[in-house]
């Protein structure tokens, strides 16, 4: 099953690695993982997409808890919360097909950042089944590039990851 | 490099002094109360060194290969409870190191690895003898730090050796660039730190604890399954208090010989691969199972999917939660500290009206005793070559069974481990988790420094001791007298028994050619050197040997070439699917 785990951890050189490490290790599988600093710069929150049984799911919450620089995890599809992807694409977008791409990229919600007189690039967010909805729903031979960064995520209400 | 602005802080500001980087490790070292370093120099560590040699708090112990040196913090560490160091230069002085750190690892030993790097200026330039340190041992060490600043590094030795042996143990490398170990910075070594991402859980659940009394007094076959972690929390007394309060069977894992004396009657011996038949059926059949400091290995419980098939409530007390239900799905986990757990389990068991059920526990213990009458130890003691359990047996009678006895790996650990019969904790040292040959003669010249009056004696093979040779050189600068115990049977012995088994006989490279001659080796080494080649011998040698107290003695004992340790349990196969001998 698909697990959505976040990871409060200690914002230093290295700290990517023991966690990137352990899952290979271990032969646990990454579907994508994102890092990046909290409002607390000595902080770094991680995110990261997985899969396994529960017994294996309990050892990676287990054994990233015994990395020294992790400070908190929690296993955020446990309960309610959100999930957001980005996706840049920059799609072929000339003749009849540039007026197509930007009513595609208004339906999705997309914002067309970056324009050329044959491309768009398109700036598109929401869960990953959104987006690969959107790469879907538009002519394949029109995708030129795709840049995703992998799912972030947060609990809803009260459900908080602080560090203390 | 600040050397203008003391370090923050009130009595620490007072006490602060500016010194140089190799200087403030030293002072770290000496602070931490650091008798024995072990080491080897290069030129990453010179200003160390030099700093080193000013003094005498912290003695250092030149090896002869930096493997040797962290298996000797290693020994040392397993026979103390005390923090190991090892210091090593960068480079292949690292690579060479990773073997005694990921042994240490894999037997959760607190060590702590100091080692050179380039300068600063130089990482990442493929500089002479550099290598990515916190990178290669990253997946063999409980934490690493690379100190980039020489104001950091009192508090990272601080860290070092606070993470290294608290919580479950485990190896912590330091790793040092040249150029700090010259700057300079105010020097007060922390009292305390706190590191707001490592907490480790020292009392168990008082609830679950609870549960665990409830479980065990009810229990109709009861079995206590202790390991490594009894050892390494100095459990001992506490567990033996209980197993004896309850009256139920106890059986050791290869890490955790002595955590009970062996030669209670209550003690089933080791179970596992080549545990005794009646700790493996014990552990097969039993209702409730209480496993402390233990962690299911696939050596000790070997198909977990057999172990399944009879029903059984498991309680697991564990300091690391990771352990837990991680082969083996528990009833009652217990994260915790061993000693204290086991101490609030003794009180609650004591301050219960509730006794054990004492007409079921007859039963199990008349079972068990069936399976003891098999004597599965049994060997052939009329042969005319040396049997090797046989020098086992000896070797414990004429130490009194109070030596402190290292090993290597393969047969020859497997019968110390059966027939030398531990009845105290931290006298068996071996590497149990990577298995790594070579650690027996390096392991015994730590636990020699660390007990100089006590008995030290090493069984190794004839493969296994030229892992690590070198350091009878060692032994011979520092004076340990320590006995090698070599049973020499030309084979690899576990090698061979394996392929005997289940490789039709075919003995592929596993018999050892061109041996030296090693009582002409002892003696180039300028040590002692027996060889003994009949059973009538063996006793005699062995006294004659233990009776040089001044002496590395080299007993190179010719055994049996075909012998087999027994029972044995096939990799993959169930605790009942024993072959006996």
């Amino acid at each position: 099953m698909r697990h959505i785990i976040s990871v409060l951890l200690e914002n230093e050189s290295g700290a990517l690695s023991r966690v990137s490490g352990l899952f290979s290790a271990r032969g646990y599988n990454i579907e994508s993982l994102t890092v990046a600093p909290t409002e607390d710069a000595t902080l770094s929150r991680m995110t990261i997409v997985t899969s396994g049984s529960d017994e294996v799911i309990e050892q990676i919450t287990k054994q990233l808890n015994k990395l020294v620089d992790v400070v908190k995890v929690v296993d955020l599809s446990e309960g309610e919360h959100i999930e957001r992807e980005l996706m840049l694409v920059k799609v072929r977008a000339t003749g009849k097909d540039r007026e197509e791409m930007k009513r595609m990229a208004d339906i999705f919600r997309g914002r067309i950042i970056d324009v050329s007189d044959k491309d768009y690039t398109i700036e598109l967010t929401g869960p990953g089944s959104k987006l690969d909805a959107f790469l879907k729903a538009i002519d394949r031979a029109a995708i030129v590039e795709t840049v995703r960064t992998g799912a972030s995520g947060i609990g809803r209400g009260d459900r908080i990851l602080k560090a203390s | 490099m600040d050397m203008t602005r003391p370090a923050p802080g009130g009595a620490a500001q007072a006490a602060a002094v500016e010194l140089n980087g190799a200087e403030i490790v030293v002072r770290c070292l000496q602070a931490e109360g650091v008798e024995h370093v072990f080491g080897y120099p290069g030129g990453a560590v010179l200003y160390l060194y030099d700093e080193l040699c000013k003094q005498d708090k912290v003695k250092h112990i030149l090896v002869r290969h930096e493997q040797g040196a962290v298996h000797a913090a290693d020994g040392y560490a397993r026979a103390t409870n005390k923090v190991g160091v090892a210091l090593v230069t960068s480079g292949p002085g690292v690579t060479n190191a990773v073997t005694g750190i990921a042994t240490a690892y894999m037997d959760s030993i607190p060590l702590v690895i100091l080692t050179g790097q380039v300068p600063t200026h130089a990482i990442g330039q493929d500089a002479f003898q550099e290598c990515d340190t916190v990178g290669i041992t990253r997946p063999c060490v409980k934490h690493n730090f690379l100190v980039k600043d020489v104001k950091d590094l009192a508090e990272t030795m601080k860290k070092a050796f606070y993470i290294a042996k608290t919580g479950r143990p485990g190896p912590v490398v330091v790793d040092i660039p040249k150029d700090i170990t010259t700057h300079k910075a105010w020097f007060a070594y922390p009292d305390t730190v706190t590191l707001r991402s490592y907490n480790p859980v020292v009392k168990g659940h008082p609830g679950q604890i609870k549960k665990a009394v409830q479980l065990l007094l009810k229990a109709k076959r009861p079995m206590i399954y202790a390991g490594g972690g009894v050892i390494l929390a100095d459990a001992a007394l506490e567990l033996t208090r209980l197993v004896r309060q309850l009256g139920f069977p106890c059986t050791n894992t290869l890490m955790g010989l002595g955590g009970y004396p062996a030669n209670d009657r209550q003690s089933l011996g080791m179970l596992g691969m080549h545990g005794t038949y009646e700790a493996n059926l014990a552990m097969q059949n039993c209702d409730v199972l209480l496993a402390v400091g233990a962690r299911f290995d696939d050596r000790v419980i070997g198909n977990p999917k057999h172990f399944f098939e009879e029903p059984r409530t498991i309680i697991h007390i564990d300091i690391d939660p990771s352990s837990i239900s991680k082969r083996v799905k528990v009833d009652v986990p217990i994260v915790g500290d061993v000693r204290e757990v086991l101490r609030e389990l003794n009180q609650q068991v004591e301050a219960t009206r509730a006794q054990p059920d004492a007409a079921a526990l007859a039963n199990w213990w008349k079972q068990i005793e069936e399976w003891r009458g098999m004597d599965c130890l049994k060997y052939d003691r009329a042969s005319a070559l040396i049997k090797p359990q046989y020098v086992i047996e000896k070797l414990y009678e004429v130490t009194g069974g109070d030596a402190y006895v290292t090993s290597d790996v393969g047969q020859h650990q497997m019968w110390a481990a059966q027939f030398y019969r531990f009845d105290k904790p931290r006298r068996w040292i071996n590497s149990g988790g990577l298995g790594t040959m070579g650690v027996g003669i390096p392991y015994a010249m730590g636990v020699q420094l660390a007990h100089p009056e006590a008995t030290v004696a090493c069984v190794t093979g004839e493969a296994s001791v030229q892992m690590c040779i070198q350091e009878l050189s060692t032994c011979k600068q520092y004076r340990l007298p320590i006995k090698i115990v070599t049973l020499n049977n030309r084979y690899m012995g576990m090698v061979r028994q394996w392929q005997q088994f289940f490789h039709g006989n075919r003995y592929a490279e596993s018999y050892m050619d061109a041996l030296p001659d090693f009582v002409k080796l002892a003696e180039a080494y300028g040590h002692v050197g027996f060889r003994i080649e009949k059973p009538a011998d063996v006793e005699g040698a062995l006294r004659e040997a233990f009776k040089r107290k001044q002496d590395l003695v080299f007993l190179d004992f010719v055994t049996d070439q075909t012998e087999n340790v027994f029972p044995m349990i096939p990799g993959g196969k169930g605790l009942s699917e024993m072959i006996l001998v």
